[in-house]
């Protein structure tokens, strides 16, 4: 900020990058490197941070809906026929199917953990090579991307048919306020989990088609970050049913 | 059209495009999403102001038959109220200040070619303009537009049998606002990921200008505030259409039960209003951060209290996420409760009247230019201190119990949420139009509509507060009728004849903005002599902001009349200064 004293020093400015001389020291926060495009660094950390930022609305989309989850449970209702006022959560009897379904996207998470090794050591190998001269590519690798893709299907799969033994069982979405949450987690849960989903499908897709590796492994890199929060997230959402309801 | 892995996170560089469809329609540039946000706030806004215009004109002729849309009655008067204010709220005052102001300039403010993520840049665009399509869709469905108010209270807002327009109009309604919410995350997501990772070298958090402190702020707000409304708009559909009770108690529609039991209303309005507090500061933020920019810059003094005014606006902000009860007085909260929510209200007024202080402590014997978005900014100062001075009055839970249902109420949100961020888009046309178009604005056209919009903007609420004091109930269609309140009824017409005057004065403004982006005096680079950085680009500003050049900060935002300096203002790529003590 400016400061009210009686003279200035001007001190000479300082050559910007885009004159290919000496970049200015940085201070402190500003990190853009100027118009030419960003290294896979810069351009990784951008994408985690994007990532992060945007699970934020999608927690607190969650930590609404358990406090409606908390507050519902608790409310009294009026019986017209007895004219009392009653409690109308009946706890819903969750199908065992959701233990194996939780198993699955476990599963499925550390198998995207090792896909995104997978990706992200090529991808420093083909840094480190600098050119087509090494190899990257002759090793078996184990399709882990493929894998969680499948898995991540199984588990939606496994959402669904615990849904129809849920109906199944009478408890549909309006029988019961418990039975109401049951579905909207689940089924808020299961539309978030396809965004992974489709993200994988994109990532595999670009990997048929030779895309770019360092895009690829951005995309499989935050893809992974997201499906790691998916899998705490259920399991979560498992336990506030199974334990709270 | 890109130059490299294009549509991918972390990628922000892109050719110029050269089609109209990329360049114009679907275009990735920050500054064209930035322009497109204004255009449609702009459409936004007419729209909203006529339907103001047909609320005005039914309340002191209700029985008038009006060309094509004949007499109004009540439950049109309710549709009118609802669309009124959604379209304000979501697609003016939180579109232009941060989506079209924020979108253009927030990128260049700091020295960075683009967004962080264009492509999610281009579809928070497109997202909102299909929120705001769907809305304006409930006009013309079946039963027409919902009657429950931009609050959307259940049970009315959750039964389809309450009313007409509380059918398919009110399942667009809800639809728009679910829609607009991904967009504004979107939005909010792009911000904050900009902000932090795409500042030039130099540019330091304390160096950055009060509008992108604002504008960052405003995001993190958006983030937190946006999925909470999007929960209970999910939880509202489906109350609404698969028969769940979330929202809806036992309750009968003529007579007949509904089959809904055991659903809180008071559960929609916590999750409403826990995002529906955060929204006024979302509305007004953005609009102090400019004033505060553009106090300093016609004054030529640095901001009084920089640090203080950042402090203030991130006290704002969390605050804002700690005061929803205040809206729920009426409720029936124990009282325990209204008094915790009710001191943390007026807490609010502290960092607030931290900024206020600031504000006429810039302007304290500063050199200031009366220019046309420097009114606006007074304009504003003076508007905020009105409409924030009855904000105490409403924080009491008692007195708020007797003013809650009355138009004391619409004078004091009016005032702060509406006219005084109005004020702040106003001033930020004025001000930012030569480095967008390229072109002056007329001074004359610009001042008359000042003078005009802020008189009659007195002139519309002020009288509010006696009349809501008066015990005159809003939301009631029909005043003329009751005996206690037909005495109002002169205040009623001097409000209708200056919103008369007032819109129409807004025509004045729509001239200006389209004339003279054809007509108006050639622009410099740098016309108002200011510091920040996109005042140092060309004028408007090429594809990359800064054509191929990046710029380097070494000083502050306001250094205005710097001793030694050899002009009054050192901008922030010039030289580093070190002034001696």
């Amino acid at each position: 900020m400016a400061s009210f004293s009686t003279t200035a020093t001007i001190n000479e400015p300082e050559i910007s990058r885009d004159d290919r001389g000496t970049p200015p020291p940085i201070r402190d926060g500003g990190n853009h490197d100027g118009p030419s495009l960003p290294d896979y660094g810069t351009r990784l950390r951008r994408a985690r941070l994007g990532l992060f930022v945007a699970l934020i609305p999608v927690l607190m989309l969650f930590v609404s809906f358990t406090s409606a989850y908390v507050v519902r449970q608790g409310l009294p209702t009026l019986d017209p026929r007895t004219n009392n006022f009653v409690r109308d959560w009946i706890p819903v009897e969750l199908p065992r199917l959701l233990l194996l379904n939780t198993f699955v996207l476990l599963v499925s998470s550390m198998s995207m953990e090792l896909a995104r090794r997978q990706i992200r050591a090529r991808s420093m190998m083909e840094t480190a090579s600098m050119g087509p001269s090494i190899s990257v590519g002759d090793r078996i690798r184990v399709p882990w991307l493929a894998m969680t893709l499948v898995l991540g299907l199984a588990f939606l799969f496994g959402q669904w048919t615990a849904w129809n033994q849920l109906a199944a069982n009478g408890f549909y979405v309006s029988t019961t306020p418990s039975s109401s949450f049951v579905y909207l987690l689940t089924g808020a849960h299961a539309a978030h989990l396809l965004g992974g989903i489709a993200a994988l499908f994109i990532a595999g897709v670009a990997s048929v088609l030779h895309g770019p590796l360092k895009t690829r492994s951005i995309v499989v890199d935050v893809t992974a970050w997201y499906w790691h929060f998916m899998a705490l997230l259920w399991v979560y959402i498992f336990c506030l049913m199974k334990f709270a309801g | 059209m890109a130059t490299h892995e294009s549509g991918l996170p972390g990628v922000h560089e892109h050719a110029a495009p050269q089609g109209f469809i990329r360049k114009w329609v679907f275009s990735l540039d920050h500054k064209v999403i930035g322009l497109q946000y204004y255009f449609l706030a702009l459409a936004a806004v007419f729209v909203g102001m006529f339907l103001s215009l047909l609320m005005r004109i039914h309340l002191i002729w209700p029985t008038a038959a009006l060309p094509f849309l004949g007499e109004i009655k009540p439950e049109t008067y309710l549709s009118l109220l609802t669309m009124h204010g959604t379209i304000m709220v979501f697609f003016v005052l939180t579109t232009a200040p941060q989506g079209g102001f924020g979108n253009y300039f927030l990128p260049i403010q700091i020295g960075a070619p683009d967004m962080a993520f264009p492509v999610l840049n281009m579809l928070s665009f497109w997202t909102t303009f299909l929120g705001f399509i769907v809305l304006l869709a409930a006009f013309v469905v079946t039963g027409g537009a919902p009657l429950h108010g931009w609050t959307g209270y259940a049970p009315l807002s959750a039964l389809q049998s309450a009313g007409p327009g509380e059918g398919l109009g009110a399942d667009l309604w809800i639809t728009s606002i679910a829609i607009f919410c991904i967009g504004a995350l979107m939005g909010a997501l792009n911000f904050i990921t900009t902000t932090l990772d795409m500042r030039a070298k130099g540019m330091t958090m304390m160096r950055m200008p009060l509008t992108v402190w604002a504008w960052f702020i405003t995001a993190i707000l958006g983030l937190l505030a946006f999925g909470v409304l999007l929960s209970a708009g999910i939880l509202l559909l489906m109350d609404r259409n698969l028969g769940t009770s979330f929202f809806v108690p036992l309750v009968t529609v003529n007579g007949q039960l509904t089959g809904h039991k055991g659903g809180s209303p008071l559960l929609w309005q916590h999750l409403f209003w826990f995002f529906g507090h955060p929204e006024v500061y979302i509305a007004i933020l953005p609009a102090m951060g400019l004033c505060s920019q553009l106090l300093s810059v016609f004054s030529r003094k640095p901001i009084f209290g920089y640090k203080a005014m950042v402090y203030a606006m991130l006290s704002i902000g969390f605050l804002g996420f700690m005061v929803w009860g205040h809206h729920m007085f009426m409720s029936g909260m124990s009282p325990y409760t209204a008094f915790a929510f009710s001191i943390m209200t007026m807490g609010i007024g502290v960092p607030s009247a931290i900024k206020t202080f600031n504000w006429l402590g810039t302007l304290w014997h500063g050199r200031i230019r009366f220019t046309s978005p420097m009114l606006f900014a007074i304009g504003f100062v003076s508007l905020f201190v009105t409409g924030g001075i009855s904000g105490p009055f409403l924080a009491q839970p008692v007195l708020d119990i007797y003013l809650h249902e009355t138009y004391f109420v619409i004078a004091h949100f009016h005032l702060i949420m509406g006219v005084a961020s109005i004020f702040g888009i106003f001033a930020a046309t004025y001000y930012w139009f030569p480095k967008m178009f390229g072109r002056m604005m007329n001074e004359t056209l610009a001042k008359l509509h000042f003078w005009l919009t802020f008189v009659g903007a007195y002139a519309i609420f002020m009288p509010m507060h006696y009349s809501g004091m008066a015990g005159q109930l809003r939301r009631y269609s029909q005043g003329t009728e009751v005996a206690w309140i037909k005495a109002l009824t002169p205040i009623q017409v001097f409000i209708s004849i200056a919103a008369f005057i007032t819109i129409a004065s807004q025509f004045i403004f729509l001239f200006n903005l389209f004339w003279s982006m054809a007509k108006g005096k050639k622009a410099s680079d740098n016309p108002w002599e200011a510091t920040t950085l996109e005042w140092t680009t060309a004028t408007p500003p090429p594809h990359d902001n800064f054509g191929g050049h990046t710029p380097v900060v070494h000083n502050g935002p306001y250094e205005y009349s710097v001793p030694g300096a050899p002009r009054d203002f050192v901008m922030q790529s010039d030289p580093e200064i070190k002034a001696a003590h």
